[in-house]
C-alpha cells in the first residue's frame, strides 16, 4: 500500500511528507546546474582512477597512468632541495671555519643548516634552546670546557668527550678524591668551602684557609692557582658562578669526593664533515664563542 | 525556465550604460596607468606584486606587515555597502555588482545578435538550423572574448601589464598567468553567460543578509497597488474611472532579468535594477497616465503618502547616520595612519629558550631577533640604543663588522627587511626585578627619524 504524496495547496509543489508542528517542507528539486556539477564531479573522480594510484590489490596497488606516488614526490622534492644546495655545500667543504664565519652568505646557510642538525642531534641532551641541564653544559654561555675557539668546538663535536669511539676524544677526568682515599671527608668539605670562596660565595674563613693549602697541592694542576680552569684538560673555571653540576656546597662535594666525567659521542662516526662544520659554526654563534 | 529580458530605454537604463561604462572601464584601464616611482622601482601605478611582496596604489606602497590597510579597506567597503543598503536598498545589486554588470553586458551582446525578446524566445523554441548555430556560435564567440578579456585583465594587476601582455601573446607567460585567465574566462563565461540571475537568487550571500539593513524608510522598487489596481487591459478613449492605472500589459515582467513580477510586492529575487521602472513609465506616456506607477519608495513613505503626507524618503536616520559616521571613523583612522606611515620599522622578538644566559663575569645576556625595516628607496645608516638597561652592551651575531659596543651602527639596503640576532648583556647589580622593560631606539643618522620597540630583559631577579 503506497500513500498518495502530500502536495503543498499554495505552490503546488509535492512536500517530503514530513511534518513538524504542522510544518511541511517542500520537495523541490535541486537547480539543474547544481546536478550537473555534482554529476561531472563523479565522471571526474572516475578519471583518478586511471590516472592516480588508486584501487588495493592482494600485494600491491594499480599505479596508474603517470606513474605517481607521493613518496616519488618526496624524493624528488629532496633531491631538488639537495641539487640547490650543492653549490653552498661544496663551497662550505672547502672552506675554513673562519672563513664561513666571516663571508655572510655562507654563514647563513651554514647558520640554518646547523640549527636543524642541532635539533635533530643535540637538542636531547642540551636542550632545545641549548641551555643545557645539570651534567649537560649550557652552549650559551662563554663558560666551555675545553674550548670556546672555532676549532676547539669542531673538535669537541668531531671526537667526542670520554668516548671508546675516537682515539681523539677528549679523555681528561678529575680524581674522585674520597673514593680513591687521596682526600678524607674532612678535607673535601674544606677544599669545597674554599671553592665556593673562589667562586664569590659565602665560606667560613677558617675552614677555606685550610681548603686553600688543599686546593694549591691537589687542584691547581688542572683548574689554575684562582681557579681560571684550563681548557686543555677540560677543566671548568671555579671563579665564576657558573655549575656543570649545581653550585651548593654537598653538591660541590659530591663533586670532589666522587669525581665527574660526562660523555659525547664522537659525533665525526655519524654525521658528514660539512654537517660537523656547520654545527661548530652553529654552537660558536650561540652567543659565548671566543 | 530561462529568462529572457525586454530591452527598455529610460533614465534608469541610462544610468545603468553609464555605470557599466565606468565601471569597465576601471577595470580595464587601471593596470595600464603609470607611476613614476624613481629607477628600481615598478611604474605601474596599481600593483599586486607577490614575488616583492609589495603593495602599490598610486602614491601608497604597502609592505606585507602594513596588510591591516588592506583589512580598514574592506570594512569600510562593507560598511559603505551596510550605508547604502540602508539608503537605497540594494542599489550594490542593481547596479555596480560584477555579476550584474557582466550579465548586463552579455544580455547586450546576446540581444545585438538574435534580436528582442521575442526573436530569442522563438529562436530557442526553433528547431536546429544553420542559422541557429551560426548564430549561437557568433554570440558564443564574442561572449568568450569578453570572458578571455576579463581574466586578461585581472592578471595585469599582479605583473607589468605592458610586459606580460607581450608575453601573453608571445606564449611566454608563466603557466600561473594563463590559468587564472583560463579560470576567470570560464566562470566570467558560466556566470554571464548561462546562470545569470540564479548566481543572485541560489549562490550570494548577500540578499540573505542585506535585510538586516534595511528598514521601513529604505527606498526599494515598488509597485503602487493603490494606484495600479484594479489592473486591466485598457482600450483607447475607454474611460479612467474606477479601474487602476495598470494595464496588465506585462512590460515590467518582460523587462525584468530576474524573471519576477514586480506587481506581487516585494520579493528574494529582485535586485532593484530599476528596468521595470523605465518600462512602465514608457507604457504610462502612451496611455497617458502619470509617470512613477512603479518607484523608487518606502514602506514608511507609501505610508505616508497614502494619508496624504507627500514627504519623501527620509534620509537622515538614526541607522543611515551611523553607518555613515562608522564608516568616515575608520576612514579617518586609515588616513591619519596613512599619512604618518613611518618609512623605518624595528621589530624584536625575545629568545625565550634560554630566558637568559648567566656570563663568567656574572652578567646576564639575553637574546633578541632584531628586524630593521627600511621602506625608503635609499641607503641609510642608523644607530641603535637601549633605554632602560644601564650599563647594557650590545652585539650582533654574523657581522663583523658590527662590533660589541653600546651603540652599534646598522648600514641597510634601500626597501629590504634586514634581519640581525642581538645579543644585549647587562651587568647583574642593576637588574632589580626577574624582568625589566627596555625600549630599543633605532634612529637614523643625519636625520630625526626614529624608530622604537618596547621589549624586556629577563635576569635571574635578586
Amino acid at each position: 500500500m503506497t500513500e498518495q504524496p502530500h502536495v503543498d495547496e499554495f505552490t503546488g509543489v509535492q512536500t517530503t511528507g514530513h511534518e513538524w508542528d504542522g510544518i511541511r517542507e517542500l520537495d523541490n528539486p535541486l537547480p539543474r546546474w547544481w546536478q550537473w556539477i555534482l554529476w561531472a564531479t563523479v565522471v571526474w573522480s572516475v578519471g583518478y582512477w586511471f590516472v592516480y594510484p588508486a584501487w588495493p590489490l592482494i600485494s600491491s596497488h594499480t599505479k596508474g597512468f603517470i606513474g605517481y606516488s607521493s613518496r616519488g614526490e618526496l624524493r624528488d622534492d629532496v633531491a631538488a632541495a639537495k641539487a640547490r644546495q650543492a653549490g653552498h655545500l661544496a663551497k662550505l667543504a672547502k672552506a675554513s671555519l673562519e672563513q664561513i664565519r666571516t663571508d655572510p652568505e655562507l654563514l647563513e646557510f651554514a647558520l640554518a643548516g646547523g640549527r636543524s642538525a642541532y635539533n635533530v642531534n643535540c637538542s636531547q641532551c642540551h636542550g632545545s634552546g641549548a641551555q643545557g641541564f645539570a651534567g649537560y653544559p649550557n652552549l650559551n654561555d662563554d663558560e666551555w670546557l675545553w674550548g670556546g675557539r672555532l676549532e676547539d668546538i669542531h673538535q669537541t663535536i668531531m671526537h667526542g668527550v670520554r668516548n671508546e669511539d675516537s682515539e681523539d676524544a677528549r679523555v681528561f677526568a678529575m680524581p674522585a678524591f674520597l673514593k680513591d682515599e687521596i682526600l678524607d671527608a674532612n678535607q673535601v668539605e674544606e677544599v669545597a668551602t674554599y671553592v665556593l670562596h673562589l667562586s664569590k660565595q659565602q665560606g667560613d674563613s677558617a675552614a677555606s684557609a685550610r681548603g686553600k693549602a688543599l686546593f694549591l697541592e691537589h687542584c691547581v694542576a688542572c683548574h689554575g692557582d684562582r681557579g681560571q680552569g684550563n681548557a686543555e684538560f677540560g677543566a671548568p673555571s671555579l671563579n665564576n658562578d657558573i655549575w656543570l653540576y649545581g653550585g651548593e656546597k654537598a653538591e660541590i662535594v659530591a663533586t670532589i669526593a666522587n669525581s665527574r666525567g660526562g660523555v659525547m659521542p664522537a659525533w665525526g662516526r655519524i654525521l658528514d664533515a660539512v654537517t660537523i662544520k656547520k654545527l661548530a659554526i652553529y654552537v660558536h654563534s650561540l652567543g659565548g664563542g671566543s | 525556465m530561462k529568462i529572457h529580458p525586454k530591452r527598455v530605454q529610460g533614465t534608469y537604463r541610462a544610468l545603468k550604460w553609464w555605470i557599466m561604462l565606468g565601471t569597465l572601464g576601471i577595470y580595464y584601464v587601471t593596470p595600464w596607468i603609470r607611476w613614476d616611482r624613481g629607477p628600481g622601482a615598478p611604474d605601474q601605478a596599481v600593483l599586486v606584486d607577490i614575488p616583492g611582496s609589495r603593495l602599490y596604489f598610486f602614491f601608497i606602497e604597502i609592505w606585507p606587515q602594513e596588510i591591516y590597510y588592506l583589512a580598514g579597506l574592506l570594512i569600510m567597503a562593507a560598511i559603505g555597502l551596510f550605508f547604502v543598503t540602508s539608503l537605497v536598498g540594494r542599489a550594490w545589486c542593481g547596479y555596480a555588482c560584477p555579476q550584474t554588470v557582466w550579465t548586463d553586458l552579455f544580455i547586450a551582446v546576446e540581444r545585438w545578435i538574435e534580436g528582442d525578446r521575442g526573436a530569442r524566445i522563438r529562436l530557442d523554441k526553433a528547431p536546429v538550423s544553420a542559422s541557429k548555430i551560426s548564430n549561437r556560435a557568433l554570440k558564443f564567440a564574442i561572449w568568450l572574448l569578453i570572458s578571455v578579456g576579463t581574466g586578461g585583465a585581472w592578471v595585469f594587476y599582479f605583473a607589468d601589464a605592458p610586459t606580460l601582455a607581450v608575453d601573453l601573446l608571445t606564449f611566454r607567460a608563466s603557466v600561473t598567468a594563463y590559468s587564472a585567465i583560463a579560470i576567470l574566462a570560464f566562470t566570467t563565461f558560466s556566470l554571464g553567460g548561462f546562470m545569470r540571475e540564479q548566481v543572485c537568487t541560489y549562490m550570494c550571500p548577500w540578499p540573505r543578509i542585506q535585510a538586516a539593513m534595511m528598514d521601513e524608510e529604505s527606498a526599494t522598487v515598488t509597485y503602487r497597488a493603490d494606484r495600479g489596481e484594479t489592473r486591466g487591459p485598457y482600450r483607447k478613449g475607454e474611460s479612467w474611472e474606477s479601474r487602476g492605472d495598470c494595464v496588465d500589459c506585462n512590460q515590467c515582467v518582460a523587462a525584468c532579468p530576474m524573471g519576477i513580477d514586480i506587481r506581487d510586492g516585494q520579493q528574494l529575487e529582485c535586485i532593484t535594477c530599476a528596468l521595470c521602472i523605465d518600462a512602465c513609465d514608457a507604457v504610462m506616456a502612451k496611455v497617458g497616465r502619470p509617470q512613477n506607477l512603479i518607484a523608487y519608495a518606502s514602506i514608511g513613505g507609501e505610508t505616508r503618502r497614502l494619508s496624504g503626507d507627500i514627504s519623501s524618503i527620509k534620509m537622515f536616520r538614526w541607522r543611515t547616520l551611523f553607518y555613515l559616521a562608522a564608516w568616515c571613523l575608520v576612514g579617518g583612522i586609515m588616513l591619519y595612519t596613512l599619512i604618518n606611515r613611518a618609512d623605518l620599522d624595528i621589530n624584536v622578538l625575545r629568545d625565550r629558550n634560554p630566558l637568559f644566559v648567566a656570563l663568567s663575569d656574572g652578567s646576564i645576556r639575553n637574546g633578541y631577533t632584531f628586524k630593521i625595516l627600511n621602506k625608503a628607496r635609499e641607503q641609510r645608516t642608523l644607530v641603535l640604543s637601549i633605554e632602560g638597561l644601564a650599563g647594557a652592551r650590545l652585539k650582533v651575531v654574523g657581522s663583523e663588522d658590527i662590533a660589541e659596543s653600546v651603540t652599534p651602527y646598522f648600514t641597510v639596503k634601500p626597501d629590504r627587511l634586514h634581519s640581525f640576532r642581538l645579543l644585549v648583556s647587562a651587568p647583574r647589580d642593576v637588574l632589580a626585578t626577574d624582568s625589566q622593560n627596555i625600549r630599543f631606539v633605532l634612529s637614523e643618522i643625519n636625520t630625526r627619524v626614529r624608530a622604537h620597540y618596547d621589549s624586556i630583559f629577563r635576569g635571574p631577579g635578586q
